[in-house]
């Protein structure tokens, strides 16, 4: 119960966009389109997937027993940049048509701070493994379903008449804001 | 670029390629701490400790490092600085570092930061990339204060903790939530580019 808990939290009430602000980057600049979106989300939901799992191992198995906590920012940055490299060479063996569909957005996520954020986050509340593994999937498909919902508003807002200044990045932060908004409704729901 | 002054070198950080208004980088501390002043004044000493200290290493040593795992031996001097920051915070600031959360770590993966050491330090001298630091710093650290003091007061009427407005004032609860943050940076944007495009006008 306590992990469906933590799932549907992950997605709605904690969303990694709108409530941690992490991976703003990539929520702003490949949310033109449709398609693009849901194959970055779905590639970081992937990630972040592998990345709770060594993260808590690494954490757990050697950091910990050996009291070097201290090394955790360096350590789970270099094992993210190492992750998606592995990542991207398995997907081109098994998947050639996946490889293509993700395309630069692969590489791309070494530098993504949602990713980085999760393993912080996990370790800092101190979650089981079963936990860590739970919070990494619901997270990555709450980037999902923001970044794709922004798609969406963004490819209607290219037919509406935006005030000059506003243009591009201006619009497109205020369109989160209100998405921001309509997410905190959520948060009575989960306490 | 060798040719600007160092004058020049360091202004530019605060306007002209302002990190956050003008480059949009950096946006996921910026949003994610300036629902108090104090809390954005500590993030952008934090990330200037950084960001100096980074491009002074990555300048001293950019002969050194081989053009293929730049970006690895980067992210190891980035994540190296972090690591003393996060602790001297941890250990001095404890409220600070505690409402601060994750995104003291999380400066390692700023886009400010490794930006700076791709497109200028590993290319210029150490002075200079000093310099190109500090401008880019209290660029950044201008556009923290500037959004966090715009939610703070509309927030919660205070302004570092002191009362400003009157009792008059109904505090909009809507700044210090996240949305708050997407809108007023949203709307700081456009205003940006209003600003900028009336200076251009006027120079022609």
């Amino acid at each position: 119960m306590e992990l469906i808990t933590l799932f549907i939290a992950a997605i709605l009430v904690n969303n990694y966009v709108l409530y941690y602000f992490l991976g703003i980057c990539p929520f702003l600049g490949v949310s033109k389109k449709i398609d693009s979106a849901f194959s970055m989300g779905l590639a970081v939901t992937f990630v972040m997937t592998i990345t709770a799992v060594a993260s808590w191992m690494i954490n757990h198995w050697i950091l910990i027993p050996y009291n070097l906590d201290y090394l955790q920012i360096v350590s789970f940055i270099l094992v993210i940049a190492a992750l998606v490299q592995l990542v991207e060479m398995f997907i081109r063996k098994i998947s050639p048509p996946l490889y293509q569909a993700l395309g630069i957005y692969l590489p791309l996520i070494t530098t993504n701070c949602a990713i980085m954020g999760l393993a912080l986050l996990a370790a800092l509340k101190d979650y089981s493994f079963a936990k860590t593994v739970v919070f990494g999937v619901g997270s990555g498909l709450g980037f999902t379903l923001a970044i794709v919902l922004m798609a969406g508003i963004r490819e209607q807002l290219d037919l509406a008449d935006v005030p000059e200044p506003l243009k591009g990045a201006g619009i497109a932060l205020i369109v989160a804001g209100i998405m921001a908004l309509a997410f905190t409704g959520f948060s009575g729901m989960i306490n | 670029m060798p040719s600007k002054s160092v004058g020049a070198e360091y202004i530019k950080g605060l306007w002209e390629e302002n990190p956050v208004f003008r480059q949009l980088l950096g946006m996921c501390p910026t949003l994610a701490v300036t629902n108090a002043v104090i809390n954005g004044i500590a993030m952008g000493l934090a990330t200037s400790f950084v960001l100096i200290l980074s491009s002074l290493v990555v300048s001293a040593l950019k002969k050194l490092i081989p053009s293929q795992v730049r970006i690895a031996s980067y992210i190891v001097i980035i994540a190296t600085f972090v690591t003393i920051a996060d602790r001297f915070m941890a250990a001095f600031f404890p409220p600070i570092s505690k409402s601060l959360g994750p995104y003291i770590p999380l400066i390692v993966v700023n886009c400010i930061i490794l930006g700076r050491q791709e497109a200028f330090s590993s290319k210029n001298s150490v002075g200079r990339s000093l310099i190109d630091a500090l401008g880019m710093s209290t660029g950044f650290i201008l556009a923290l204060l500037v959004l966090s003091s715009i939610r703070e007061i509309l927030g919660m009427g205070t302004f570092l903790g002191h009362q400003v407005m009157g009792a008059w004032f109904k505090p909009w609860i809507i700044m210090i939530l996240p949305a708050g943050a997407f809108i007023t940076l949203g709307i700081l944007l456009a205003v940006a580019l209003v600003i900028e495009s009336k200076t251009k006008t006027r120079k022609n």
